[in-house]
């Protein structure tokens, strides 16, 4: 057996796994986004009817606005909540220490993702435990309406995505050798220069990183803004269980999901030069 | 030598051990979550030797779908919204049922629902449990007199007190008998006047939830009201929160219906049959009623032979005929209608 077969031998499963469970798929769903229903017949052809249906449907447009809002606004906080967390376990929790440490910050993600949701929504409750604390401090006269808002989830993903970004930047920063630092000082720089011009630009590729997969597990999630978001709003997820859940409408769903993959690749293009997954 | 008839031996002692837990039949039932609960399915399963398999669904077309993609024989029993009915038996879906064999004539007249069941004078389906999307509220916390008028129950004195029940077709019914339009008649037309109810009603509410989150809302305080709601929401608390509790407006309210059939190509039907019999028959249609998930009224009167006193009084059980007879069928739109009323509802959500 020659080394290029031995080679392809050892590819091929992962190659199969691939083709089977990702390629495949999405050749369906996007021959799927060309069909269109007759009735509740599925009429499979070229048709561009649902990507004109966006274009046409005013809530369709405005669940991609939602959806790229809430996205973006909990991708920039996990990272400004994630960086500082990861710096100080990484430069100033004794070695010993940090292990722990980094079990505790992770120790969120041992609960069910759909209890965490709901355990948000008895939190931030008119007479949940936030609400309360404020009214007997007299910070607050009436409850504040803070359940079933943007803002409910937009913290119930960050609670969840700074755990990941935590994980990446602090695997990036412990890479980091202490003499980059150390030749900055001794060049004169303070400790804000150090940061901003040899700390921050050698640990873009796990803040980038992480903050890539934020974004694309944020803005394909339908757990968390159909539990505390109350449907005061509709992401794109949610409009496309909308589609599938009476009506079947399999083709518009597909569009709609063909239409995520877009932003998705848009996103990844457009990180694409820092995007270091061997950081992770 | 010796090594062969042992092992031959074992193998049969085997398979002995396992042949009857193999050879138990199996139902395989594509239902809503108040099948699932075990005080209802384990008497039947315990009376035909048989193992019966749920799934849970959401939404018909999501059941459709799934029943267009199995092979004959797959699925043995269907629990289907009652104005869907006529979508499975279009899609070759449902098997005609023997209604002869069937307690119907112990159902309560206004829920057999013949129109939705029947087609073509051929029975597919026959109704099993009904209840009321209506107003659920917390007696504590608003003048149940105000409940009773639909208009002040979205009025500005409930400005961010109130939950709406996430499903389009009943709150578009509930919005359409506010305005004055029966539900069964309901057209394109009149869509705009349902919208400006959907509207306020929106612009009122602090949420649009489903079951869970509903339940949560009104038993947390999160809100005081669930347009929308009914017994089905409010009796599983009504045990540890007798103060939320349901009405029905003046106006009406909007009544909802779940039928049950024979999967087509079926290659059981007489085991599905009786499934469909223990179901409809006075023990199943109150273990059915009471179910843990959710409650509702049964079809058949003669549970409440069986019914507690207490259960019948959640479930309001001397009040129905006045119900029945206040209360609507939710609209059951063609595709293009349907297409229009989901668009609106998204459109309402989206404001």
């Amino acid at each position: 057996m020659t080394q290029t077969a031995r080679g392809w031998g050892f590819v091929a499963p992962a190659l199969l796994w691939t083709f089977a469970f990702f390629i495949l798929p999405l050749i369906v769903m996007g021959a799927m986004s060309l069909a269109t229903l007759d009735g509740r017949t599925l009429v499979w052809g070229l048709s561009l009817a649902n990507y004109a249906e966006l274009a046409e449907k005013a809530y369709l447009w405005r669940a991609i606005l939602v959806s790229l809002e809430i996205t973006l606004t909990v991708t920039i906080v996990s990272v400004l909540l994630a960086y500082p967390l990861a710096w100080i376990i990484a430069f100033r929790v004794p070695k010993r220490w940090q292990r722990l440490t980094l079990l505790l910050a992770i120790l969120p993600f041992w609960t069910s993702y759909v209890v965490r949701s709901y355990a948000w929504l008895l939190v931030l409750a008119r007479e949940g435990v936030v609400n309360q604390t404020l009214l007997n401090l007299g910070l607050i006269a009436e409850p504040l309406t803070l359940a079933n808002t943007r803002f409910a989830t937009i913290t119930g993903f960050v609670h969840f995505f700074v755990m990941l970004l935590t994980l990446t930047i602090y695997a990036n920063l412990i890479q980091l050798s202490p003499n980059y630092r150390r030749a900055a000082m001794d060049l004169g720089a303070s400790a804000f220069q150090t940061f901003r011009h040899v700390i921050l630009p050698l640990t873009l590729p796990g803040i980038v990183t992480g903050a890539f997969l934020t974004f694309v597990l944020c803005i394909g999630d339908y757990v968390t803004p159909q539990i505390l978001g109350g449907n005061t709003e509709l992401t794109v997820p949610q409009v496309i269980m909308v589609q599938l859940g009476r009506r079947a409408d399999f083709p518009l769903a597909s569009a709609l999901a063909i239409v995520l993959m877009g932003i998705v690749t848009l996103a990844y293009l457009a990180c694409a030069r820092w995007l270091r997954l061997d950081r992770i | 030598m010796n090594r062969l008839p042992s092992f031959l031996l074992c193998s049969a002692a085997l398979f002995l051990a396992t042949s009857p837990a193999t050879a138990q039949q199996e139902l395989n039932a594509l239902v809503w979550c108040d099948h699932t609960d075990p005080a209802l399915i384990e008497p039947f399963e315990a009376a035909h030797n048989v193992k019966v398999n749920l799934r849970e669904y959401e939404g018909t077309g999501a059941a459709l779908a799934l029943l267009e993609q199995s092979r004959p024989g797959d699925w043995d029993v269907l629990v289907i919204d009652g104005i869907d009915v006529f979508r499975a038996v279009e899609g070759g879906i449902l098997a005609p049922l023997p209604e002869d064999a069937l307690p119907i004539a112990d159902f309560f007249p206004e829920v057999v629902m013949a129109e939705n069941n029947t087609v073509d004078g051929v029975t597919y389906a026959v109704t099993e449990k009904f209840g009321y999307n209506t107003i659920s509220y917390n007696a504590d916390k608003v003048d149940p007199a105000d409940m009773q008028d639909l208009a002040t129950v979205w009025s500005e004195t409930y400005q961010g007190r109130i939950s709406i029940y996430d499903y389009y077709l009943p709150l578009i019914g509930l919005a359409a008998i506010s305005a004055g339009i029966p539900t069964a008649e309901i057209g394109a037309d009149d869509l705009d006047a349902i919208g400006e109810v959907l509207s306020t009603m929106r612009g009122r509410a602090a949420s649009v939830a489903g079951v869970v989150a509903a339940q949560t809302a009104l038993a947390t305080g999160e809100v005081d009201i669930v347009v929308g709601g009914g017994e089905w929401l409010t009796a599983v608390l009504a045990e540890d929160q007798p103060e939320l509790t349901w009405t029905i407006p003046d106006q009406g309210a909007v009544r909802w219906a779940q039928s049950i059939g024979i999967v087509q190509g079926t290659s059981q039907p007489d085991l599905a049959l009786e499934f469909i019999k223990y179901i409809t028959s006075p023990e199943g249609q109150a273990r059915l009623a009471t179910s843990s998930c959710f409650w509702g009224m049964p079809a058949n009167a003669k549970a409440g032979e069986i019914l507690t006193d207490a259960q019948k009084a959640v479930l309001r059980w001397d009040e129905q005929p006045g119900y029945l007879a206040r209360t609507q069928l939710y609209p059951a739109p063609d595709t293009d209608l349907d297409i229009e009323m989901q668009d609106l509802w998204l459109n309402t959500l989206q404001q």
